[in-house]
């Protein structure tokens, strides 16, 4: 099938101009309103995750006696967590423009490696924790653990979870093509993938770095 | 559903291009669009690896790190919006953008009034040894 036949428009296609999304124009296209839906959804998640991140900020000083920060966060471990979300949100981009030109190979070949590099994130954080648990360091032992624990585990969950998206999303294009509705789901997964990497610039700048810093130094 | 538009996920190529932009320009190329990504990736990474330098170097002012590091998340998570999640001015994005707006002013009232609120607590409750001796 030639990708080129399917990217010329059909004749009187053009959708009215100056569509503004406030009724002018006529309604807003279907993509425009599931990506507006999708993008209130992700905000509210947004929203929750502020407030651990103010538990976290309110609970940072109450260890109990307990490790610190200071003692507990690897920050070579981090940075490897950083590189392989952040390449992974960059081929999950790589995935839309492929999806854009139709092409089934690219759109598999770069949703895998988005799967991959999701997987390593998950794999080094999840060693992260066994190690912290395996020192002592559970969420049970202080307030400041648990806020960690909840905040940075939450994120890996919405990790997690989109892993299994992305498989799904990934056998979906397989056997059900480019369809319009298939785009559609898949505009969402990638506003979901680039929104939890942009969570993840709070925890690692915040959590991991700001956290380990000398306590004399904090605010 | 009408067949007539057919938007695409993610990317502004070819038919996927944002309808009634009145700055459409010429039509974006695959090309422009894998730029438009990498330029984002190049500068996430730039403010990554300024976060970790920043935070290992003793050139900025110590008590000043924590404000440098929270800068510079911020600043990430502009470049992140704007190349990766494409939040723009375009007429149709006027939506997304006011939702971004509200969000970002909840986040701001639930983490900085958090921090307010029990800071003036902590001052003002007597500390944690003394109650334990007043009821002894």
């Amino acid at each position: 099938m030639s990708t080129e036949a399917l990217r010329v428009l059909p004749a009187g296609a053009h959708a009215p101009l100056h569509v503004t999304g406030r009724g002018a124009g006529g309604p807003a296209p279907k993509r425009i309103v599931v990506g507006y839906g999708f993008w209130i959804f992700l905000l509210s998640d947004v929203i929750m995750f502020s407030s651990f991140f103010a538990a976290y900020a309110v609970l940072f000083k109450n260890t109990a006696g307990g490790p610190a920060a200071q003692q507990l966060f690897d920050l070579h471990n981090t940075a490897l967590e950083t590189g392989c979300l952040l390449a992974s949100t960059f081929t999950c981009g790589m995935a839309s423009l492929a999806v854009g030109e139709r092409s089934q190979k690219w759109t598999q070949l770069a949703l895998l490696a988005t799967g991959l590099l999701g997987l390593a994130f998950i794999t080094l954080e999840v060693r992260e924790f066994v190690s912290l648990i395996a020192r002592g360091a559970g969420p049970s032992r202080s307030a400041f653990l648990s806020s960690f624990f909840t905040l940075v585990g939450c994120h890996g969950v919405h990790v997690t979870a989109g892993l299994l998206w992305l498989g799904t999303m990934m056998a979906q294009f397989r056997a059900k093509g480019f369809r319009q509705d298939i785009r559609h789901r898949f505009l969402c997964f990638s506003l979901f993938w680039h929104a939890l990497d942009i969570i993840w610039v709070a925890i690692f700048s915040l959590v991991y770095l700001v956290g380990t810093l000398p306590p004399e130094l904090l605010p | 559903m009408s067949g007539e538009h057919e938007f695409d996920a993610g990317s502004n190529v070819g038919e996927d291009r944002l309808p009634g932009a009145e700055s459409a320009g010429p039509e974006r190329t695959l090309g422009q669009e894998v730029r438009g990504y990498a330029l984002g990736l190049a500068l996430a990474v730039g403010l990554t690896a300024a976060s970790f330098w920043v935070r290992g170097t003793d050139l900025v002012y110590g008590p000043g790190l924590a404000m440098a590091l929270l800068v510079l998340a911020v600043a990430q998570m502009g470049i992140h919006l704007i190349f990766f999640l494409h939040i723009t001015t375009d007429p149709d994005n006027e939506n997304n953008v006011l939702a971004l707006a509200f969000g970002v002013l909840i986040v701001c009232l639930i983490v900085f009034g958090s921090l307010w609120v029990m800071e003036h607590l902590n001052h003002n409750m007597a500390p944690m040894q003394e109650l334990m001796q007043m009821q002894r």
